[in-house]
């Protein structure tokens, strides 16, 4: 459950941000997830729940935006897409692959009040 | 205010339980420092205006990891710059970790400074393991967590004050899901996996083992008796990770220690090769001034 305490990393850089852009309440944070970031969405999900009880983000939904896995093919010397760490590269189906995206775990915007 | 991460301005968190004497702790040592407390429903003015909606849109761009990442920022330009070879050991409960880090002391101790920071969920245990074989060894007690990160490591680091040019091992919380995400600001990451568990544990786990450096297979000794499929194993690895280095060892048998103990030599030595081709630049830019 490494998901509570990255819910506790967004919770401080809500609260942060709130009293530098002067808000009071947090409706909903927009995340930028990757399919290789290791944060399980259901349990992000379950956790900031949890965890924003009794802060400016109490009831707040959580939103999360998709981009995806990428990596470097150096048999097809061309980027690719897979989902998992453990994927072929979808054309020649080499292991012989560099990520380069879909690590990604950002906060990108939030709607407050 | 504490001069590792200025946490006194912090608007909330926690310091994990940290061990670093020969007597017994039973107090809680959770502090909240400067909790900053925020009023609701008012706007940015202070005053709420009935029929005028104050949302908005407010973009942060912020990885959440961010504040994980410059601890571990900190820490690492800390181990560099005193020459310091900092290693964050990883595995699941039961590898075989605190025993190959007992046997590796006890190898390494004459020819190296050595010190340990032992990361466990509760008790003194591992320390007492590492304190006996006479190394500098401080406890980290997650309580609740199931990871070490940067900031506890930080401080573990002010309170253990590691020798400089010596090895640092962080022995990190038995698991191979919730640590993958958290840097320490190690040199390394070696991934301890033993062949009496699984051997599609790195498929089974991959982000712990595509971020691996090295992974060390221990109780290699055992394997006749077993049906771990060796290849298999390596070829996993390689599938999640093509450029990870693995060592086969055994910390009960001795087998392939002395390999390990090359890779920790080489990687001190790169380090400290590193570390003064900094300082030479460093003292060239001085001579060029005078």
């Amino acid at each position: 459950m490494h998901e509570l305490s990255l819910c506790q990393g967004i919770i401080d850089i809500l609260e942060t941000e709130a009293s530098k852009q002067h808000f009071a309440r947090v409706r909903k944070v927009r995340l930028l997830v990757g399919p290789l970031a290791g944060g399980d969405r259901a349990t992000l999900s379950f956790g900031f729940d949890a965890v924003s009880r009794d802060t400016i983000a109490e009831g707040a939904e959580l939103e999360f935006v998709d981009t995806p896995g990428l990596a470097w093919c150096f048999a097809c010397d061309r980027t690719v897409e897979i989902a998992h760490y453990y994927d072929p590269c979808p054309a020649c189906g080499g292991h012989r692959l560099k990520v380069t995206g879909g690590e990604e775990f950002r906060i990108l915007d939030l709607e407050v009040e | 205010m504490c001069t590792v991460c200025g946490c006194g301005e912090a608007d909330q968190h926690h310091h994990p339980h940290v061990h670093d004497s020969e007597h017994e702790h039973t107090h809680d040592h959770d502090h909240r420092h400067g909790h900053h407390h925020h009023h609701h429903g008012r706007g940015p003015a202070g005053l709420s205006i009935d029929g005028l909606s104050q949302e908005r849109i407010v973009r942060i761009e912020q990885d959440i990891l961010g504040r994980n990442d410059a601890h571990a920022r900190g820490n690492r330009q800390f181990f560099e710059s005193h020459g310091i070879l900092a290693l964050n050991l990883l595995s699941s409960p039961g590898s075989g970790k605190t025993t190959l880090l007992e046997r590796s002391i006890a190898d390494l101790k004459e020819r190296f400074d050595v010190s340990v920071i032992e990361g466990d969920q509760q008790t003194e245990n591992d320390a007492e393991r590492i304190r006996a074989s006479g190394v500098p060894v401080l406890q980290i007690n997650t309580g609740k967590g199931c990871h070490l990160d940067a900031h506890m490591v930080g401080h573990g680091v002010q309170d253990l004050k590691p020798a400089d040019y010596g090895i640092l091992f962080i022995e990190n919380v038995g698991n191979l899901v919730c640590p993958a995400m958290f840097d320490l600001g190690e040199a390394a990451r070696v991934v301890i996996l033993s062949v009496t568990e699984g051997e599609d544990k790195p498929l089974k786990y991959p982000d712990m083992f595509h971020r691996a450096d090295l992974v060390l297979i221990n109780k290699i000794d055992l394997l006749p008796y077993l049906r771990f499929d060796l290849e298999r194993c390596l070829g996993y690895l390689q599938q999640v990770n093509p450029e990870v280095e693995t060592i086969r060892v055994s910390a009960t048998a001795g087998d392939g220690m002395d390999r390990w103990y090359g890779w920790l030599e080489r990687r001190r030595k790169a380090l400290l090769a590193e570390r003064l081709a900094g300082l030479e630049r460093q003292a060239a830019a001085i001579r060029a001034q005078i």
